[in-house]
């Protein structure tokens, strides 16, 4: 049993460029603590991905990973508008980004099924008018 | 095909990342949108794009690509090259449409997606 290792990020919602900084971070946290390149990959896309929502819609937020002994933690907490219908929001394809971000080449509808799709674990827990929490896990054992 | 070799076929200037131009990669993919890259692509170590911002970086870097081309002339900004030479990535910019240069690189060799005819998912 180990110490859990543990980082904590502040996603700026005001500039999109900067929008990832956190999840090249973990990359490279995660290399350097000898995790495989599958998982790592995985780790950072789900994140990556949660940090544009984050900014696409909530006007940023805060991101914290844990690394667990047996799985990777990533926790996405906004104080945003919150999901209306979380069903409707994990279809393939459905968007309520503006047209602005499409331009930026995201907002493809893609981005919590794909969260979804890279995690073993995805729990989101929503409420309108109050934000959005996230919890996604990705195990590190076979 | 060597990451070199790509420049050559499109006519690009490379911008940055010219100590990994020996490097070898076997498939490539086409999308102005990343979120499509994000959701689609799987070992490609190349994006063609005429997308141009710091973002088009960052997916590269998660899906572990090697090299992009900015197609259409897009001028990449310093900001965004700073970011690919931190994140190992060759850049480099070409005045081929995306078609013309997806073209050109597949017909030379580098494929889509490794044998397989259809997305899969990761």
């Amino acid at each position: 049993m180990h110490e859990p290792v543990t980082f904590h990020f502040d996603v700026d919602g005001e500039n999109f460029s900067s929008a990832g900084e956190a999840s090249v971070i973990i990359k490279k946290k995660l290399r350097q603590l000898g995790f495989s390149p599958d998982i790592i990959r995985r780790v950072s896309i789900a994140m990556y991905e949660g940090e544009i929502n984050m900014v696409i819609h909530a006007n940023g937020g805060a991101a914290d990973v844990t690394v667990m002994d047996e799985y990777i933690e990533i926790v996405l907490s906004d104080k945003g508008p919150g999901i209306p219908d979380v069903e409707l929001a994990m279809r393939e394809g459905f968007s309520t980004a503006r047209e602005n971000i499409r331009a930026l080449g995201f907002g493809a509808g893609m981005g919590l099924p794909n969260m979804k799709k890279y995690t073993d674990y995805m729990k989101i827990d929503t409420e309108v008018g109050v934000g959005t929490k996230i919890t996604m896990r990705v195990n590190t054992t076979g | 095909m060597k990451i070199e070799e790509i420049g050559k076929f499109c006519s690009a200037e490379v911008l940055c990342g010219e100590e990994y131009l020996d490097g070898e990669v076997y498939s490539a993919c086409c999308s102005d949108m990343m979120s499509d890259v994000l959701a689609f692509v799987k070992d490609q170590g190349v994006l063609i794009t005429g997308l141009v911002n710091t973002q088009v970086i960052r997916t590269a870097a998660m899906m572990d690509m090697v090299c992009i081309v900015f197609v259409r002339n897009k001028i990449p900004t310093e900001e965004m090259i700073a970011l690919a030479e931190e994140c190992g990535i060759v850049v480099m910019r070409s005045a081929l449409r995306a078609y013309e240069a997806c073209g050109i690189l597949y017909s030379r060799g580098l494929i889509g997606n490794k044998g397989d005819s259809v997305c899969t998912n990761p």
